[in-house]
């Protein structure tokens, strides 16, 4: 199977380069991530992340023919040849598909993606009904593998403002959330041209999510928690 | 000037909604406007006129327009955002947007009322 993959090693290489690989692959075979690790045995220079093989860690994100995905759970068969393998977009390149993740979790941490309570601790738990419970889903299943916010164009220009499609999608995790208390701080903090109203709803974020979530909802029911608040 | 990114301007929320009613408001004024195109369309010069001199009209055509400018001048800032990073040359530019529409709104009346 051929393959074309972005070399770029900032100790020795004056500037990137695409590099071609033809390498027989075994029928075991069947994600991208697997074909990454067979070339890597013929070719240990490449440098790569990679970690739980089965879409959960979010580590291996890259972009693939083109298109931000996850390569472990990017079926080999569904791939044109050669497959072009890049880096993440718009994020600063460390090593060939490895790509410094800093602004993207600085803008993570910026949304407090954690519970505000101050109320003492109950006995057992803070509890939900099954309808609060279900404001998350869609929410909480975010993996933090950065294909939504390295696609997308918002981000790209203005990755120290912009809180991005990820961070936005948990900022509103903790807003839907029943047992939060700090609603009208997490607006303020986001009521601004550049954190959230940035984004344009162009939905690159959708078209590329790898466990099929929507942070273009999310951000629109933001908006309308503001709205709410305001009129 | 310190090297430091600064973000919370408290605002954006308004110009979002705005940008969507005055949409709203041009899309309205296009379907309408098409329609009675349609229902009686003018063939000379004296009914064009007339259409707009009528007093409804020429009221709802300059909402019209007054949205577009509105509407464009928080597209034109949102690019320019985007785009054009020094604060000074950023201002200038946006100034410029809006003198530039505020010139155009004064001429849509000029037009509309010398009707």
């Amino acid at each position: 199977m051929k393959f074309r993959i972005y070399r770029y090693d900032p100790d020795k290489d004056s500037q990137p380069r695409m590099q071609d690989y033809d390498v027989e692959m075994q029928p075991s075979d069947r994600m991208l991530l697997d074909a990454l690790i067979r070339i890597k045995s013929v070719d240990d220079s490449l440098s790569l992340r990679r970690s739980c093989r089965e879409g959960v860690c979010g580590s291996d994100a890259k972009n693939i023919n083109g298109k931000n995905g996850l390569a472990c759970i990017t079926r080999l068969s569904d791939l044109k040849e050669p497959v072009e393998l890049r880096p993440l977009p718009g994020l600063p390149v460390i090593r060939d598909l490895i790509v410094d993740m800093t602004q993207f979790f600085k803008q993570y941490h910026s949304v407090k993606p954690y519970l505000v309570n101050n109320q003492p601790s109950p006995e057992k738990e803070r509890r939900q009904s099954p309808a609060e419970r279900e404001e998350l889903d869609g929410l909480y299943e975010c993996i933090l593998c950065a294909c939504c916010s390295t696609a997308c164009p918002s981000f790209w220009w203005n990755p120290d403002k912009f809180v991005g499609p990820a961070g936005l999608l948990q900022a509103y995790r903790f807003l839907a959330d029943s047992r939060d208390e700090a609603t009208s701080e997490r607006l303020d903090n986001l009521e601004d041209p550049y954190r959230l109203f940035r984004c344009h709803s162009i939905m690159n974020c959708v078209d590329v999510c790898p466990k099929g979530l929507n942070p273009t909802r999310a951000i629109g029911k933001i908006k309308d928690l503001m709205v709410k608040r305001a009129v | 000037m310190v090297k430091r990114v600064v973000t919370g301007a408290h605002y954006g929320l308004k110009d979002w909604l705005a940008q969507r009613i005055t949409a709203l408001v041009m899309a309205v004024y296009v379907i309408v406007v098409v329609g009675i195109l349609l229902a009686c369309t003018p063939h000379s010069y004296e009914d064009w006129r007339a259409l707009f001199a009528h007093q409804p009209m020429r009221i709802a055509t300059l909402v019209f327009f007054l949205s577009l400018f509105w509407h464009a001048w928080i597209g034109m800032r949102d690019i320019l955002m985007d785009y054009i990073n020094p604060t000074g040359v950023r201002l200038g530019l946006e100034v410029a947007v809006v003198l530039v529409l505020a010139g155009y709104a004064v001429w849509v009346v000029q037009i509309l009322w010398s009707l």
